[in-house]
């Protein structure tokens, strides 16, 4: 019984995304109002060669500045899960 | 523990990983790559020692101490540049113009000035000290736990 | 030089990746197994992203030495950037907490492992 749900639920969804793929914009022929601004005003504005680094930590710095933070939580998450018990041992 | 041919190979290639992952990362605002490239440059390199040299060996000179502060320096200035051009908006380029890394580079294409980019390679720098911190003691906490032991203060 | 690709073929290759990945996902009760599902949408997903933004004949956006022409669109990039980064740290925290969960019950059967213990 799952497993027919399974099926049913996964052929659905695939089928849902293959006829959303082919329904959007010819490959190679992007619109582009908002990159075509940032590819002219990038050198002036921010003073950098690179426009996927302006992009990255000037025009959108918030995103860069959460995924800094998800960086930090993830490590700190992991260095904490990853204590064995010997202390709690030694202290009682 | 590796052979001895092995271990002195990754002696001297760290070296020249450091050197590249470095320039990576100074460069982020001239050629393709940045703060995350260039740290995930280094940790490859900090994995390269941990499987020549065994983890306990690794422990005695990667304290988890300095990691710890390394990491919170790097986010500290990440969030003190984002702070500092707050009279226009919050994350503003103060230093394009005039200062320290304020050249605008001509219009078109171009051999690169380093000293462009306004705030951009500060931010680099502290993405870079950010991520190598994070990686490798994450890398260093994983291999130490597969054989019984804990990473310590 | 790519002319006219039929089908939007990069795009598709991406959907059905995603296919096979929700296909890992809902049917293999091994842990390991689904956080490697979980991986490929992941890696689904970025590729996805970067053919989005994809101009015919297009160099990278960057202006040191460029050769004429037009230019890639750079916000896809930057968002793929930030999304890698994130799997990373994700994937990290979740092979930690499959390590925890052998450690605690001796088993990685997700029909085994199920139930809270009060």
């Amino acid at each position: 019984m799952r497993q027919v749900v399974g099926l049913i639920l996964l052929l659905v969804l695939v089928a849902f995304l293959v006829w959303g793929v082919l329904v959007i914009h010819p490959f190679g022929y992007p619109p582009s109002d908002m990159d075509d601004y940032i590819i002219e005003n990038a050198q002036e504005e921010t003073g950098s060669n690179n426009v996927v680094a302006s992009v990255v930590f000037d025009y959108r710095g918030l995103d860069t500045l959460g995924e800094a933070t998800i960086l930090f939580t993830a490590v700190t998450g992991v260095l904490l899960l990853l204590r064995t018990r010997k202390r709690r041992e030694e202290s009682s | 523990m590796l052979s001895k041919i092995v271990r002195t190979v990754a002696n001297q290639l760290f070296l020249f990983i450091l050197i590249f992952g470095l320039y990576v990362i100074v460069h982020g605002h001239l050629t393709p790559g940045g703060g995350f490239q260039g740290g995930a440059v280094i940790v490859s390199g900090v994995v390269m020692l941990l499987v020549a040299f065994s983890s306990k060996d690794l422990q005695k000179s990667l304290r988890e101490r300095f990691l710890s502060i390394m990491e919170s320096t790097g986010a500290l200035i990440f969030a003190i540049l984002g702070f500092a051009g707050i009279g226009t908006v919050f994350f503003y380029n103060f230093l394009v113009g005039t200062s320290i890394f304020g050249r605008i580079p001509p219009t078109g294409p171009n051999p690169g000035d380093i000293w462009t980019g306004g705030v951009i390679p500060l931010m680099n720098l502290a993405v870079g000290l950010k991520v190598i911190a994070g990686l490798s003691a994450v890398v260093l906490a994983m291999a130490l736990f597969s054989i019984g032991e804990e990473i310590e203060e | 030089m790519m002319e006219h690709i039929p089908l939007n073929f990069p795009f598709l290759a991406a959907a059905l990746l995603a296919g096979v990945a929700f296909y890992i996902i809902i049917f293999k009760r091994n842990l390991i197994k689904l956080i490697m599902g979980i991986a490929l949408l992941a890696s689904a997903v970025n590729l996805f992203l970067v053919a989005l933004g994809y101009r015919a004949g297009g160099n990278a956006p960057i202006y040191t030495d460029v050769p004429p022409g037009p230019m890639v669109l750079p916000v896809p990039q930057a968002l793929t950037l930030t999304s890698i980064v994130i799997n990373v740290a994700v994937l990290a925290l979740m092979l930690t907490m499959v390590v925890h969960i052998y450690r605690h019950t001796g088993d990685i059967d997700s029909k085994k492992s199920r139930r809270l213990k009060g």
